[in-house]
């Protein structure tokens, strides 16, 4: 199998080409992904190709929209939903989290909800309120629901075609500022819905991250290396469950943990990841664990946004914490944190 | 899609001024052009069909208040007062069509053959839902309100994509119909013609909220607003609402899209049994509906035609004594499911987190145990 060059929104495309071709149960709803193709275009060509039946262009009620996929799966489908942005998706929580994530534990097994939900999410694309959030958090403290994500082209497409293909309900972020990086697509690498996968071997940090991230690690990695700090930088891919495994293994080889995220710290997956390493290697730490994440604000107009976003800059001083170089916590007052 | 009302909106409904209905308190039959038309084949057995199932479904009702208020069972909603509405819709479908109820319909689940222990797991406790969905055709019951109508309407609309010409019913009563839920399940029943019947039982009360907190107009009328004829009917006549489902039931089999029915009924008892209604209705207004009672008003229909009413009822007492007995001894077999069987079904494979806080847990009472 030959690899393609594609970006990242037409890895998702594709990936949901496929699947449509694949399997006759899979069915896509949501809003503007018809005619238009979504706001992204990242159903572009999708009804023309397979109907109006099969990629719906729903009414504007995102419960609805999550509520109607719930009732068409129990009648073997196996849906497709496109949450058109991250701030949309507040008024579909009591379905996904009362609902689709509960329905197998509900019924004791008798009743699959293979439902995917994708959701663009993420900041730094310069727009107005309510598109630019990182909900991830909610969705990982729902038991019943997968939480996934994904970093280049590649991992969109296999990261979506097995959310699809499972029959755990599975919500998928698109990290909207990534849709057109362009990367290699080859469409026979299958992957798995909760192992992470190390990036980049080093012996003094390691650097966990997701999403839209993943590429400022692999570039706080590059700069770090000019002073001789080897970063280890793990691409989580699974939010929920989380691989604490894989970063055990490797705060196990490097002592030092930073996580960075664009949601909120309080009540964060960064926090959940630190105190599982905490519980699990504990003696193996040499230093604090590090939180780079959005401030605890909502998030802010975008014209500031790349101040709230951990950037390069952050992420390369919260490392040099963990090994006791300056950082800019010597500036806070008394360095009370 | 372009929009067009297929009529006007004023012809949208029936039973606008006052409820359909054929049976009137007395017993009374009286011709009703749009409901007779469907109503061709109710004979005397019929009737009694539905009398016995009626007096069967309120027996089971009946008991499980009692051993909820013996400690038994945690909780009952019960339904009496409602029998008519669930039965006569139940009777209007046929068996492969898929219901989704709210958590009132007990009668639902027992016509369907579910069994007892399963319909009473969820009131004692040790399940948080029945039935084999896919056995009784029957989702699990819904505590949040209104949710079910969505998936009554998904569910249909993946029918109507299948070619199939199964439909499917979505069960809530009147204080769901200002969910948001409800509100979007009819737009997306009317945007794609879904074979969905929704079944409004208008009880009169959401817990101790008259309807009138919901709505300043009959709640039939909201959904001519989504482009959704509606019938409103008497909710207490059997017949009227065995008519008005099939009516609905034929239009979405047909491709004629959604119907409203709405069974203006009155819960005769509490909300549940921990509600108290002496705080927020009384009694003239209970003792006026208990005189249109829906069992008590058939019965009257069977003499009224001669039918050998004596026999008709010992037979219903039969029926009722045994099923009070199956519902004693199913609240009584029902166990506590075993505590491990938290971890199952969470997903369809287990998460390595899941199996460790499973070991945990097995781990941690076995300690507790070895200190006893």
């Amino acid at each position: 199998m030959t690899a393609e060059t594609l970006t990242l929104g037409r890895a998702v495309g594709r990936a949901l080409s496929d699947a449509l071709d694949a399997d006759p149960a899979v069915v896509l709803i949501g809003e503007d992904i018809g005619r238009l193709g979504g706001v992204f275009r990242v159903t572009d060509g999708l009804q023309a190709r397979f109907g109006a039946d099969r990629v719906i262009d729903s009414p504007l009620a995102e419960s609805g929209i999550i509520g109607a996929a719930v009732g068409m799966a129990y009648r073997g489908a196996r849906p497709v939903v496109e949450i058109q942005f991250d701030g949309f998706v507040l008024p579909a929580l009591d379905q996904i989290i009362a609902q689709v994530a509960r329905i197998r534990f509900r019924t004791r097994g008798r009743v699959r909800m293979p439902l995917t939900i994708r959701l663009p999410y993420g900041g730094g694309i310069g727009s107005v309120e309510h598109h630019g959030e990182s909900p991830e958090a909610y969705f990982a403290h729902t038991p019943g629901l997968r939480v996934v994500t994904a970093a280049d082209p590649q991992e969109a497409y296999s990261t979506l075609r097995a959310a699809i293909a499972s029959d755990d309900p599975v919500l998928f972020l698109e990290p909207k500022a990534r849709y057109w990086t362009k990367g290699e697509v080859d469409v026979a690498i299958a992957r798995d819905l909760e192992s992470a996968r190390l990036l980049t071997r080093g012996r003094d940090v390691t650097l966990a991250v997701y999403g839209p991230l993943v590429q400022t690690a692999l570039e706080a990695a590059t700069a770090a290396l000019d002073e001789g700090i080897e970063i280890e930088v793990v691409d989580l891919r699974s939010i929920s469950p989380l691989d604490v495994d894989a970063v055990v293994a490797s705060v196990e080889r490097t002592g030092r943990l930073v996580v960075a995220h664009e949601a909120p710290a309080e009540a964060s997956v960064a926090s959940e990841l630190i105190t599982s390493v905490v519980e699990r290697a504990f003696a193996a730490l040499e230093a604090p664990p590090e939180r780079v994440t959005g401030y605890d604000t909502p998030y802010p107009p975008s014209a500031i946004e790349s101040h709230y976003l951990p950037g390069l800059d952050r992420v390369l001083d919260a490392v040099d914490r963990t090994l006791g170089r300056r950082s800019s916590h010597e500036l806070l007052e008394g360095s009370a944190r | 899609m372009s929009i067009s009302l297929p009529v006007p909106r004023s012809e949208l409904i029936e039973g606008l001024d006052a409820p359909l209905g054929v049976l009137d308190p007395e017993g009374s039959r009286r011709a009703s052009p749009l409901l007779d038309e469907s109503l061709g084949d109710v004979d005397e057995s019929v009737l009694t069909d539905l009398y016995v199932d009626m007096s069967v479904v309120r027996r089971v009702d009946e008991e499980a208040f009692a051993l909820t208020r013996q400690g038994a069972l945690v909780l009952w909603p019960p339904l009496r007062g409602q029998e008519a509405a669930q039965v006569g819709a139940l009777r209007a479908l046929r068996d492969e069509d898929f219901v989704f109820p709210s958590y009132r319909e007990h009668a639902l689940a027992v016509l369907r053959g579910a069994d007892l222990a399963d319909v009473l797991a969820v009131w004692k406790g040790a399940a948080l839902s029945g039935w084999d969905p896919f056995a009784q055709r029957l989702a699990p019951s819904q505590i949040i309100i209104g949710a079910q109508t969505l998936h009554a309407t998904g569910y249909a609309m993946a029918a109507r994509r299948d070619g199939g010409d199964d439909i499917a019913l979505a069960c809530f009563g009147d204080g769901a119909t200002s969910e948001g839920d409800v509100n979007e399940a009819m737009v997306f029943a009317a945007s794609f013609r879904a074979p969905v019947v929704f079944l409004c039982q208008n009880n009169q009360y959401a817990i101790s909220e008259p309807v009138g907190v919901q709505s300043r107009t009959p709640l039939a009328l909201r959904a001519t607003g989504f482009g959704i004829p509606a019938l409103r009917v008497d909710g207490n006549d059997v017949l009227a609402v065995l008519a008005a489902v099939r009516i609905a039931a034929e239009r979405a089999r047909t491709g004629g899209g959604p119907t409203f029915v709405e069974a203006v009924t009155y819960r005769m008892g509490p909300h549940t049994t921990t509600d108290d209604p002496g705080r927020y209705r009384d009694d003239a207004e209970v003792a006026a509906w208990h005189a249109k009672d829906p069992i008590d008003r058939l019965e009257r229909h069977l003499a009224r035609i001669g039918a050998p009413v004596d026999r008709i009822r010992e037979e219903a007492a039969i029926r009722c004594d045994a099923i009070a007995a199956q519902v004693r001894a199913a609240a009584d077999r029902i166990a506590a499911p075993a505590p491990e069987s938290m971890f199952d079904h969470v997903y369809v494979e287990p998460t390595r987190r899941l199996e460790r806080q499973r070991a945990q847990h097995r781990a941690f009472t076995a300690s507790v145990e070895g200190l006893r």
